[in-house]
């Protein structure tokens, strides 16, 4: 039996603070993505709890599932929410959402709320796409960019070299690190043509870690190519899952020579919130409350 | 809002861009084209946009250097359709 | 007069001699991780069927992304113009060439006198070549030659969305646990490679006679698939992964001349 280094760890989180039963207005947002589905609840406008698994083969399946994993002790059930907003690739197969809006659109806004209000260009590196975003303020999109197209720099990208370095993927980062001197990147952006580039290498003598760097540096330099065609504004945040691999994530902010801010929440989860938030802006409208 | 549809892969950078805050909706860009690659409806990326708004349709947003392909042969450059069609110069392309 | 070309691929070095312009021998090597080897590998094997020594030819040209390594080269062409050369020569009628590789696909426009008017290429994405049929056919588990012969027995048309290999393999995957079967499989992705094809053809305005060379036209589903999408007959030569090669040795052999 193979050990499926691909596979990352699943999670959820209740806030100690807030009592559900008390709550005025509960919203959700669900993300389902073509690799991993996170579900958001908000109470009157404050973060509740939240989960993020992996999408299975079935989307409609999989945002059930995500919603009952973030509910789980908390005492609520789905019928006590108020509105659900999807998003993500599986969006509009969620049978218990009341509308579906875009990744873009619910990324700009949970980073808003996320990172707080100066937050001007997100990056997101989904399973399948990777977007830059570019918002005001108030967390309204002004620019966008979403590659969905090609699997450089997504995490689909990351796994094929989890899969053929034998590393798991939460170690890749920190493993990516592990040289005496940064390599230079790997020449070939396509993840097709970088494999076998990395088995010559390999094949060379190259130990894994410095395969790794040479990857995590390509990686990281197209991302910022896509970056600079919308232009980065500070603050710079960077969300979805490999926001958590800080070989990428270093070698991005080393050549936009900008700190991305430090999320407050598990970074994954910007999709869902924003959905969730979405909701409320939603639910408030048709009340007249805007 | 400039809506960048497109991607970037090992052959190149391909992405047209629309600028929602100059595009009026008109449609003229959706017959101009011969290959189908816009369309007009609602705009997805801001729920609160009342206005219709001219995006690349889905089917060809991953493919768009093939779709556009014959409007820009290897050598020499042709007019674009869609840009000729666009009044208030709302669509651009990167390539 | 005997001259040779070799065309240096990314998959496999491909040596073709010409003798009084006639073909004495043809081989191919695979690449694997040293291309030069391969190409001195293949040069040494073709001159053994030719019955001749490096020192009878007169001239080598060398083409193909390894050009570079081919060291015993006297002289150098582009990919393209040595596709240009051997199809005007295959077929006097051509006005198109298409060239799908292992690696890199090219579309081209020739005049009646086979001089290049007008060329595209997709490089540098593996679904643009045949790379993407074969890590499908990994995926599929059928070995790489029978895709071609497995997709003709096909009768639906199964849409394929991914644009990118990486991707491809998944809705693959995806296709096979909605039993679909591989018939309809192995035809959606040859469908897909010749709709990507088919318009970086029309980039350069297709021009009958349609002549495709390379590797990929040993794949009977791909020439089906692309046949469909064009509306046109697509002729194709014998041995059409020696085509580059040819190229290379005429022009080796125009070379040998003047010089």
């Amino acid at each position: 039996m193979s050990t499926e280094y691909w596979r990352w760890p699943e999670s959820r989180w209740t806030s100690p603070e807030i009592d559900g039963k008390a709550g005025r207005m509960i919203t959700a947002g669900l993300d389902v993505g073509s690799v991993s589905s996170q579900a958001v609840v908000m109470i009157d406008g404050a973060l509740f709890c939240y989960s993020s698994l992996r999408t299975g083969s079935n989307s409609p399946e999989s945002a059930q599932r995500a919603m009952e994993y973030a509910l789980t002790g908390t005492g609520l059930i789905l019928t006590d929410i108020h509105y659900v907003v999807g998003t993500g690739y599986g969006r509009v197969n969620i049978p218990f959402a009341q509308r579906a809006l875009t990744e873009i659109a619910c990324h700009a806004r949970g980073a808003n709320f996320m990172y707080g209000p100066t937050v001007r260009t997100i990056l997101d590196m989904g399973g399948q796409d990777c977007k830059a975003i570019r918002c005001d303020a108030k967390g309204k999109v002004t620019n966008f960019l979403m590659n969905d197209k090609c699997a450089a720099g997504t995490g689909r990208g990351m796994e094929v070299f989890a899969d053929l370095l034998s590393v798991p993927i939460e170690d890749m980062g920190r493993l990516s690190f592990e040289v005496d001197t940064e390599p230079p990147p790997v020449s070939s952006t396509c993840v097709v043509f970088a494999k076998s580039e990395a088995v010559g290498l390999l094949r060379k003598g190259w130990p894994k870690e410095r395969v790794l760097a040479a990857y995590s540096s390509a990686m990281a330099h197209r991302v910022v190519e896509l970056l600079e065609r919308i232009q980065v504004e500070q603050d710079f945040a960077i969300t979805g899952g490999i926001a958590k691999n800080e070989g990428v994530v270093k070698r991005i902010e080393a050549e936009l020579k900008i700190k991305a801010l430090e999320p407050k929440y598990d970074a994954q989860i910007a999709g869902a919130l924003g959905g969730a938030l979405f909701a409320k802006a939603l639910v408030e409208k048709e009340r007249g409350l805007r | 809002m400039l809506a960048h549809y497109g991607y970037k892969d090992g052959s190149g950078e391909y992405f047209i861009v629309v600028d929602t805050d100059k595009c009026d909706g008109c449609g003229r860009c959706v017959s101009a084209c011969p290959w189908g690659v816009f369309e007009i409806g609602e705009d997805e990326n801001d729920p609160f946009r009342e206005t219709a708004v001219a995006k690349v349709s889905e089917s060809h947003r991953k493919k768009i250097k093939y779709s556009c392909a014959p409007c820009k042969p290897g050598s020499g450059k042709k007019p674009l359709p869609c840009l000729e069609s666009c009044a208030p110069g709302a669509i651009g392309h990167s390539w | 007069m005997n001259v040779a070309g070799v065309d240096c691929g990314a998959k496999s070095a491909k040596v073709l001699i010409l003798g009084d312009e006639k073909v004495l021998a043809r081989v191919a090597v695979l690449s694997g991780f040293d291309p030069k080897a391969a190409a001195a590998q293949a040069l040494d094997e073709a001159l053994k069927q030719a019955g001749l020594s490096r020192g009878d030819l007169s001239h080598v040209t060398a083409t193909g992304t390894g050009k570079n390594e081919v060291v015993f080269a006297t002289s150098e062409i582009t990919e393209v113009g040595a596709d240009a050369r051997a199809v005007i020569v295959l077929f006097p009628a051509a006005r198109t060439v298409i060239d799908i590789g292992a690696e890199e696909g090219r579309a081209i426009r020739i005049s009646p006198e086979g001089k290049v008017i007008d060329f595209a290429i997709n490089e540098k994405c593996a679904a643009g070549a045949g790379t993407f049929t074969e890590t499908m056919a990994r995926t599929l588990e059928v070995a790489v030659e029978d895709m071609g012969p497995l997709s003709l027995k096909s009768q639906n048309a199964v849409p394929m969305n991914a644009q990118c290999a990486v991707f491809a393999e998944s809705e693959v995957v995806s296709l096979i646990h909605a039993k679909h079967s591989k018939e309809d499989i192995a035809r959606a992705v040859h469908d897909a490679m010749a709709d990507r094809i088919a318009s970086m053809a029309r980039k350069i305005g297709i021009d009958k006679s349609i002549v495709l060379v390379g590797g990929m036209a040993k794949n009977v589903g791909f020439v089906n698939s692309l046949q469909r999408n064009l509306k046109e007959e697509i002729l194709i030569p014998e041995n059409p992964e020696y085509s580059c090669a040819l190229g290379a040795a005429l022009t080796a052999a125009e070379r040998a001349k003047g010089a």
